[in-house]
């Protein structure tokens, strides 16, 4: 059987000292492990569950502003008024999507009139029915879409988002 | 389910990352970009000193940051035989595109050659020949060995007339001067090959041979002069989607009117107002809809002529200025010769003008006021022209890029601040061969000769006539009857015994067959045909120089190793000539063989300074040291001198008013109306109810060679899409997503109806070279176990859309095969930006 070498001239090293063998291999243990003595990241971002708004507040068809994951971090949430596909709420149609055009980060304008997203910008287009999908423009990525979550009381949190938000390396900061 | 990234992080950039200069190799504009590589086990910090950026990264980064990058723009790619990390985003120091990124240029990292990401991994990776019945890996030697025999024995038999050769031009991806020089050198240099076509047509001709012939030049101006401009005409160009930020950088300014000091401090503080712009396009565009946003709908004219009328618009705007005294006297009388010829041959009434292009003549003369009426100062207008394949694919081509030149000349716009008359351009440029002027004109017909029988060897590289001949049905069904010919000749002898296999083949040869070799970077269509498949090197795995449609000239440098065995296109051609000299001398024919000597290049370096550098104009100051000092800015060829580290270019051809012709002077020429010019093509309007005008869409980079593989794009366009009348849909009964037929006495294709209320009556648009695809069939690309035929997506739309005419006339059924069963999210039900929006403008 192979032996990591390393391991055996820590031991060897340990014996050397005068410690006992059961120490230098406890010790080894040690040092091997030494390097992770934090706790590993975990893969994904750890998102907070952030309440956005009540059901009472949205107006169907219009926008209501909120932020996340944080105030830095702009977005809408809209009743559509049609359910849509990862729509909530008991109509389904209950949608939030960040309001940085992932082009070059210029706030996007919602139309009511074709449930668009749209940015003055360059004129770039999302689809707020279709999981913000890029409708037409220079962004090279779908409009971030958050993951809501309703509660009994009808509040309305955001747990996630499926896209990199424009200007940040890592969703939170 | 719309396709997402999933992807909430990405690793940051070091401050020590390894940075490459990077022009990006989709379209003509040629925006810069940086490359960053780093090793995989190390990464940036959020602080400022500890990534590339300097920014503080714990932060959200303001609009339009040079700190931030998309998951399009990272990869994990082989360097130097390792994997690493790579980030390419665009270069605010450019002046091409101040830091913006295209949808297309902004996902090359994305689309990269990635075994550890799984992206593209549709490329070629191995040298493939027929054997046993199928596409089978090997090595150079040995199928350059087998190309080299079969070609010297047609050469040595017919003649160099016994090569076919299809041959890209461009520069950008795959392309540069290294890699033109060297198929240039191999078939006009070594050989003296006339069956030779390009890329993206039949023939090897100039697409604007008319104004080479009045002695124009057809990218004579630099993209500032879009910002100096009092009016730009656009002809037959959707910049916004096709030259997406030439558009935005340089266009855009000049309709917000946000070029105006450049303007003042240019012609000094008269008369400096806000750019207008006329756009000539029978289809409202998304950039029309953009000049109106910008510019207010009453400095942004759309004339939406019928198709193929421009001659007569050109024609009349040019009687009127000259009637009305605005031409530029004394430029026309030093510079020019043949204006009172030309005018009195070209002279149209707004009048007639009006009837052929269903205008009114109020709009013919507001626009001409636009174009040339002195401004109130008694100043000068400078106007801009461009124009794309709407004017060059369009009817009577020839006699309509003369006339637009005739007006660009006759009203003093060419060599000056502010004006030029230019083609927009699709790819980069880059072209460095020896004469082609045994080639001769008119050019021969190439496709044709191959559906008729002729060649016995052809070579392609980078071609693909399945999805962009015309009538590419007829031409797919001719082409594999001969190269199958071929193909069951090889199937009967033993691989290994090559003096019987290469006698097999030339036998297969003279009883019609067709030897078929392509080189590319991707399997294509026409490869299913083909015997012998060479993997090509592209931009970014090998370094490459290329010019944009301002000749502007960078050194796009190599960051990441080509696929597998893939060499550059310019060193393919050098071992296929090293081959050729082998085999000629084997075979005791000296004189034969030292035809194809000098082809000792060991790199894309050596190739560029046996071409470029000793050939084109200026090219001896020319070193890729220098290009890589002048970074993603480079100079505007031709260079002229070389001082204090720098290379000097030249900022607009003929600003001496001295053109390019014996006697320095550009001609007039005369170009009267005709018609729709081609023979047959009247009838087929009289015959047929609707008529396709075909363009592109910005997120697919030509033929979606590289994007059908990227999901972000299938998502979106996982069919052709036809847009139509939303009237007439309803007369054919037909809902947004049906897939529907579209034939004529040519062929059939199929496409999704797209309802677009912007669309004129009977006048439907689709993608050029779009090739209908299937996604299950797609998925499973090859690599080395199935056949070709299995993999590849089905028949072009292409062989309606005639590109020389430009009008392809053709009817319309709902498809026998599916109605209102549209398998995938694909939303046709969405205006893509073709009509008014009220967007308001940034503030």
């Amino acid at each position: 059987m192979k032996r990591c070498p390393s391991v055996v001239d820590v031991a060897r090293r340990r014996f050397l000292t005068g410690a006992g063998y059961a120490t230098a291999g406890t010790l080894a243990a040690g040092l091997v492990s030494g390097t992770s003595n934090a706790a590993p990241a975990p893969a994904r971002i750890e998102y907070p569950s952030r309440r956005l708004a009540s059901v009472r507040d949205l107006k169907v068809n219009e926008a209501l502003l909120v932020s996340y994951p944080d105030r830095e971090a702009p977005g809408v949430l809209i009743k559509l008024g049609t359910p849509v596909a990862g729509g909530i709420g008991p109509e389904s149609d209950i949608v939030g999507f960040s309001t940085l055009c992932p082009h070059q980060g210029v706030p996007l304008m919602y139309r009511a009139a074709d449930h668009t997203l749209n940015c003055p910008g360059h004129y770039s287009r999302f689809d707020c029915d279709a999981s913000g999908q890029q409708i037409w423009g220079h962004a090279t990525q779908n409009l971030p879409q958050y993951a809501l979550r309703i509660d009994e009381a009808g509040d309305i949190f955001a747990e996630g988002i499926d896209e990199l938000l424009y200007g940040r390396l890592s969703n939170v900061l | 389910m719309v396709y997402k990234r999933q992807l909430d992080r990405l690793p940051i950039v070091p401050n020590d990352a390894r940075q490459f200069n990077v022009t990006c190799h989709y379209c003509i504009v040629g925006c810069g970009y940086k490359a960053f590589t780093w090793p995989m086990n190390k990464q940036g910090g959020l602080a400022p000193g500890t990534n590339a950026f300097g920014a503080d990264l714990s932060k959200q980064q303001d609009a339009q940051s040079a700190a931030w990058y998309s998951p399009s723009m990272y990869n994990i790619v082989r360097q130097d035989g390792r994997d690493v990390q790579l980030v390419i985003k665009p270069d605010t120091a450019c002046v091409v595109n101040s830091g913006l990124g295209s949808v297309r240029g902004a996902r090359m990292a994305e689309l990269s050659y990635s075994p550890a990401r799984n992206t593209q991994l549709q490329r070629l990776t191995s040298p493939m020949v027929w054997r046993y019945g199928q596409m089978q890996p090997t090595s150079w030697d040995d199928a350059l060995d087998l190309v080299a025999r079969v070609t010297a024995a047609v050469i040595d038999e017919q003649g160099d007339d016994g090569l076919f050769v299809s041959a890209f031009d461009h520069g950008g991806a795959g392309g540069g001067y290294e890699n033109t020089w060297g198929t240039g050198k191999l078939y006009f240099g070594a050989m003296k090959v006339r069956n030779i076509r390009i890329h993206n047509r039949p023939a090897y001709n100039s697409e604007v041979h008319a104004t080479r012939d009045m002695g124009v030049g057809e990218l004579n101006n630099c993209y500032e002069d879009a910002e100096l401009a009092d009016t730009i005409v656009a002809v037959g160009t959707n910049a916004l989607e096709t030259q997406t930020n030439y558009f935005l950088n340089h266009w855009v300014p000049n309709l917000r009117g946000a070029s105006l000091d450049k303007k003042k401090t240019e012609f000094g503080n008269k008369q400096a107002e806000p750019g207008r712009i006329i756009i000539v396009d029978p289809r409202r565009t998304v950039t029309i809809n953009a000049c109106e946003v910008e510019a207010g709908a009453a400095r942004a004219m759309h004339l939406a002529i019928n198709s193929g009328t421009d001659l007569a618009l050109f024609n009349a705007w040019l009687t009127y200025i000259a009637d009305m005294g605005w031409v530029d006297r004394s430029f026309i009388s030093e510079s020019t010769k043949n204006w009172d010829g030309a005018l009195a041959a070209n002279r149209t009434s707004l009048d007639e003008a009006a009837a052929i292009t269903g205008l009114t003549p109020d709009q013919i003369r507001q626009s001409a006021e636009w174009i040339a009426e002195p401004k109130a100062n008694g100043a000068r207008r400078r106007t801009m022209f461009a124009y794309e394949k709407g004017l060059i694919w369009g009817n009577d081509n020839y006699r309509t890029n003369a006339s637009l030149v005739n007006l660009a000349l006759a009203t003093g716009n060419i060599g000056r601040p502010g004006g030029g008359c230019v083609r927009m351009g699709g790819h980069q440029e880059r072209y460095c061969r020896p004469s082609d002027a045994h080639v001769g004109r008119p050019a021969a017909y190439v496709d044709k000769l191959l559906m008729e029988g002729k060649g016995g060897v052809h070579h392609i590289w980078a071609c693909d006539h399945y999805k962009t001949t015309l009538n590419a049905l007829a031409f797919k069904k001719e082409y594999k009857k001969r190269t199958d010919i071929v193909k069951d000749a090889m199937s009967d002898v033993p691989y290994g015994d090559r003096p019987n296999m290469v006698a097999a083949i030339v036998g297969a040869i003279e009883r019609g067959g067709l030897f078929s070799v392509d080189v590319d970077i991707v399997p294509t269509q026409i490869g299913q045909a083909c015997h012998v498949w060479l993997p090509a090197a592209t931009a970014g795995e090998m370094n490459l120089t290329s010019m944009n449609g301002e000749r502007r000239m960078r050194l796009s440098e190599r960051y990441m190793d080509p696929p597998g065995q893939a060499m550059p296109d310019c060193l393919i051609a050098a071992r296929l000539a090293n081959a050729m000299e082998r085999v000629f001398r084997e075979q005791g024919k000296p004189q034969q063989a030292d035809r194809f000597r000098g082809f000792d290049w060991r790199s894309e370096e050596d190739a560029f300074m046996d071409g470029y550098h000793q050939h084109e104009k200026g090219g001896a100051f020319v070193t890729y040291e220098r290009l890589r000092t002048m970074g993603t800015n480079g100079f505007q060829e031709p260079a002229s001198a070389y001082v204090d580290g720098k290379l000097i270019g030249t900022k607009r051809l003929y600003a001496d008013g001295k053109f390019s012709s014996s006697d320095g002077k550009a001609t007039f020429m005369s170009a009267q109306w005709r018609g729709l010019q081609a023979a047959g093509k009247e009838d087929e309007r009289r015959k047929w109810p609707y008529l396709i005008n075909n363009g592109r869409t910005n997120q697919v980079w030509q033929n979606a060679y590289l994007d059908q593989d990227c999901e972000f794009v299938i998502d979106r366009w996982p069919y052709p899409f036809i847009e139509l009348h939303p009237d007439d849909m309803a007369e054919l009964k037909l809902g947004p997503g049906d897939l529907v037929e579209i034939f004529n006495d040519s062929g059939s294709t199929q496409a999704m109806a797209y309802p677009t209320p912007t669309a004129r009556r009977k006048q439907a648009f689709m993608l050029f070279a779009e090739v209908p695809r299937d996604q299950e069939r797609r998925r499973n690309c090859y690599r080395y176990g199935l056949s070709a035929s299995q993999c590849r997506p089905r028949n072009p739309a292409r062989h309606l859309a005639a590109p020389i005419l430009g009008l392809s006339l053709f009817s319309i059924r709902l498809s026998s095969c599916w109605s209102k069963a549209v398998p995938t999210a694909m939303r046709t039900d969405r205006d893509r930006g073709n009509a008014p929006l009220q967007q308001r403008r940034r503030v």
